[in-house]
């Protein structure tokens, strides 16, 4: 490399382009975590009492469980009263005029412009800073055909019913361990409810920002779709370079009734720490879905390429005859990179079907692992699965690994599993690079033709994205 | 413009190039033709800088520029092409997508424009109407899933669009019927021009009655034993590769 330093050091703070911190003011609570804490928080966000009570009892069910380890990750402990669990900008915006220019500004650089997105892509945004839920636009429109989409504390405030109804019903507060921490401490998050027959008009999207030091993210997010209804919703994240290893927990709940039909698409861009293994995000996260209508389809897409350490399942429980439960994923890890992630299709319902893509890409000295269950239970007559996982090694020294679990209860399923690793192989790097193309885009070239099936799956222009990202996320694994 | 002198390559400790010396003019088209094992593709990989090959002695110029310093990219980029005799699929990577990524990287260091998708798919159509292709191909992932002849002629159309100062034709005859060889002959001889030369890797004559030589060259053991012209590969059809060790031995012990 003849690179100067200068260069070297500019193309070292590119490769992440979302890691900087915003100045702005922020009122948080001190790190630490007991009842008063739980206390506080509520009563920060002005919650009903239920809300509060649920809370606790989660956090009560938290304090008898342990951290589990089996996943296929190295992990430094975790110090939960080091961690602050609330951290808010002040200034709290009644509507997107009063949103901080600062803020507007972060959004901006990160390519979220809140005011452009809702306008001429259709799409309409909820942006979660630190803890809070800062703007969400479109909402007017959405109302008109009867959709809500609003932050979880304004949901728990304002449709409380709903949330009660449905919180917790597809992840109990008790399910594991960082699903019982956010059930207690969950700050923040998306709420999506589409009414019985509505098709939503627009993409539904997420974006989550950890901003403040020392503070952990626990979003919160449920959707529902009533009978007949149609969603497709999409999250992306970021978080400042920092030196300190970030937690976020997360808890997805989707809620599908009779033919209905959710799509959730995850750009997952986490600080990934540096090329060293330092700092970074701890991304644990709980995804999970039930088809609970007949009829009913849930599709996981996921582009994962940030975080420290990555270590989530996105699942679909299918309890509704003929239902559909599909997951796609790419996952790349880079450097000191860990991710230990797939799904869990669990068949109840008759002639359910799934359907698992998983493409891993490893480089630098990263480990990344698929690990998938497909469970079919004793009256889910006629279920079906196809399973295909892909891996493809860049370099000599990461990992890959595949770890999928069957549990066949039923005669009649047909379960099918493919997988495959690779390596780039020179035959096809000699071949880019003889028509004139260069090894780093011979390798973006040749990584993004193997998560085509995945891309696909995409928002047209979250599937750009998407590619972008994976190209920086490459820069520097060759050589 | 392209001159080889006294070239000696290996693969790890196996000599394979053992001092050849060729020189070669624009618009001229040479025919390497030669046995099997003679060092034929080695000349065309070396020439075109696949990794794993070592020159231990000689050089390479072209354009008075030491081609063997160069990263392949950069050769590809200062005009000069290898049509492969097993081309590599791709899969997942939609052609159109890469042929543009191939022209533009090599515009893009020529200080040239790069096409946008428009303009590139107006020419890359004009291409292919014009090599007898079926649009169709455009459409599939690189050389995935393609037949012999696809993937030989795909080869001649990414050679139509990069327009290459020197072509190196690895043995696009290998495995192509009659008619896919007449094609892929044609689309050649379409592209012979006083600016441009060829080097056309063969095993066999048949491919030099479609594309005739300017010269001839039979490559043995490393080096290049015999030249002439077009006449020299009638002979060697009607005489076999043994024919010339014969003479070349005769003339060793005369």
């Amino acid at each position: 490399m003849s690179s100067q330093p200068e260069e070297l050091q500019a193309a070292l703070s590119r490769r992440y382009g979302a890691g900087f911190v915003t100045d702005i003011e922020t009122d948080s609570l001190p790190p630490g975590l007991n009842e008063d804490t739980i206390h506080a928080l509520s009563a920060r966000k002005e919650e009903p009492e239920w809300m509060t009570e649920w809370r606790l009892a989660a956090y009560r069910h938290w304090l008898t469980m342990r951290q589990p380890n089996w996943a296929h990750i190295k992990l430094r402990p975790i110090d939960f009263q080091a961690i602050s669990y609330y951290a808010a900008p002040k200034n709290k915006p009644k509507s997107l005029d009063e949103v901080d220019p600062k803020l507007l500004e972060t959004y901006d650089k990160l390519g979220v412009p809140l005011h452009e997105r809702a306008k001429l892509a259709g799409v309409a945004v909820d942006a979660v800073f630190d803890s809070v839920s800062v703007a969400t636009t479109a909402r007017e429109q959405l109302a008109k055909v009867g959709v809500i989409f609003c932050s979880m504390s304004e949901a728990v405030r304002e449709h409380g019913e709903l949330v009660r109804k449905y919180l917790g019903s597809v992840v109990p507060q008790g399910d594991n361990f960082f699903a019982a921490l956010n059930s207690a401490v969950f700050s923040d998050g998306s709420f999506v409810f589409i009414p019985k027959g509505v098709r939503c008009p627009m993409e539904l999207s997420t974006y989550f920002r950890i901003n403040a030091g020392h503070t952990g993210q626990f979003e919160r997010t449920l959707i529902i779709a009533e009978e007949d209804a149609v969603v497709s919703y999409l999250e992306g994240c970021t978080a400042p370079m920092r030196d300190d290893n970030q937690l976020h927990a997360a808890v997805v709940e989707l809620v599908a009734l009779e033919r209905a039909s959710i799509k959730y698409s995850t750009v997952q861009n986490w600080y990934p720490g540096d090329e060293n293994g330092k700092g970074g995000i701890y991304n644990f996260v709980t995804k999970r879905g039930e088809c609970r209508g007949d009829d009913s389809r849930i599709t996981w897409t996921q582009v994962e390429t940030g975080s420290a350490i990555t270590w989530k399942y996105p699942s679909c429980v299918l309890r509704g005859d003929r239902s559909v439960g599909e997951f796609h994923s790419v996952a790349l890890t880079h450097h000191y990179q860990q991710a230990d992630t797939g799904t869990k299709m669990v068949h109840i319902g008759r002639d359910t079907k799934s359907k698992i893509v998983s493409k891993g890409i490893s480089a630098g000295k990263s480990q990344n692992s698929y690990r998938g269950l497909v469970k079919v239970e004793k009256g889910a007559e006629g279920a079906r699965n196809h399973t295909r996982c892909d891996s493809i090694l860049i370099g000599k020294q990461c990992g890959s690994h595949t770890f999928p679990y069957m549990e066949i209860k039923n005669p009649t399923a047909i379960v099918e599993h493919e997988a495959t690793t690779s390596k780039i192989s020179d035959d096809q790097m000699f071949y880019c690079r003889s028509r004139g193309i260069s090894e780093e885009d011979a390798v973006s070239l040749i990584v993004d033709g193997f998560c085509k099936q995945v891309f696909r799956e995409l928002p047209m222009e979250f599937a750009v994205e998407a590619k972008k990202l994976l190209e920086v996320s490459l820069e520097g694994a060759i050589g | 413009m392209l001159k080889i002198e006294n070239l000696h390559a290996r693969i790890g400790a196996k000599e394979i190039l053992k001092g050849l010396s060729l020189e070669v003019k624009p618009g001229e088209v040479h025919a390497i033709m030669g046995p099997n094992g003679a060092g034929k593709s080695t000349l065309g990989n070396v020439l075109a800088g696949r990794p794993g090959y070592e020159v231990t002695q000689g050089s390479v110029t072209f354009d008075g520029k030491n081609l063997l310093e160069l990263e392949p990219e950069a050769r590809a980029a200062a005009g000069v092409f290898l049509a492969f005799q097993y081309p590599v699929e791709i899969p997942g990577v939609n052609n159109t997508y890469f042929l543009r990524a191939a022209l533009n990287a090599q515009h893009k260091v020529r200080g040239e424009q790069e096409l946008d998708s428009m303009q590139f798919l107006k020419l890359v159509r004009e291409k292919v109407k014009a090599m007898g292709m079926t649009p169709e191909l455009l459409n599939r992932a690189v050389n995935e899933g393609f037949s012999g002849g696809e993937k030989k002629r795909n080869e001649v159309l990414q050679m139509a669009l990069l327009e290459p100062r020197l072509a190196i034709l690895d043995e696009t005859d290998s495995g192509l019927d009659i008619d896919a060889l007449k094609q892929v002959a044609a689309g050649v001889n379409a592209l012979r021009a006083p600016q441009r030369a060829f080097l056309v890797i063969t095993h066999y004559q048949r491919l030099l009655d479609y594309i005739v030589p300017d010269f001839v060259h039979v490559l043995a053991d490393g080096r290049i034993v015999e030249s002439g012209d077009a006449q020299l590969a009638r002979e060697l059809e009607a005489h076999g590769y043994a024919w010339v060790r014969e003479r070349e031995s005769a003339e060793a012990s005369a």
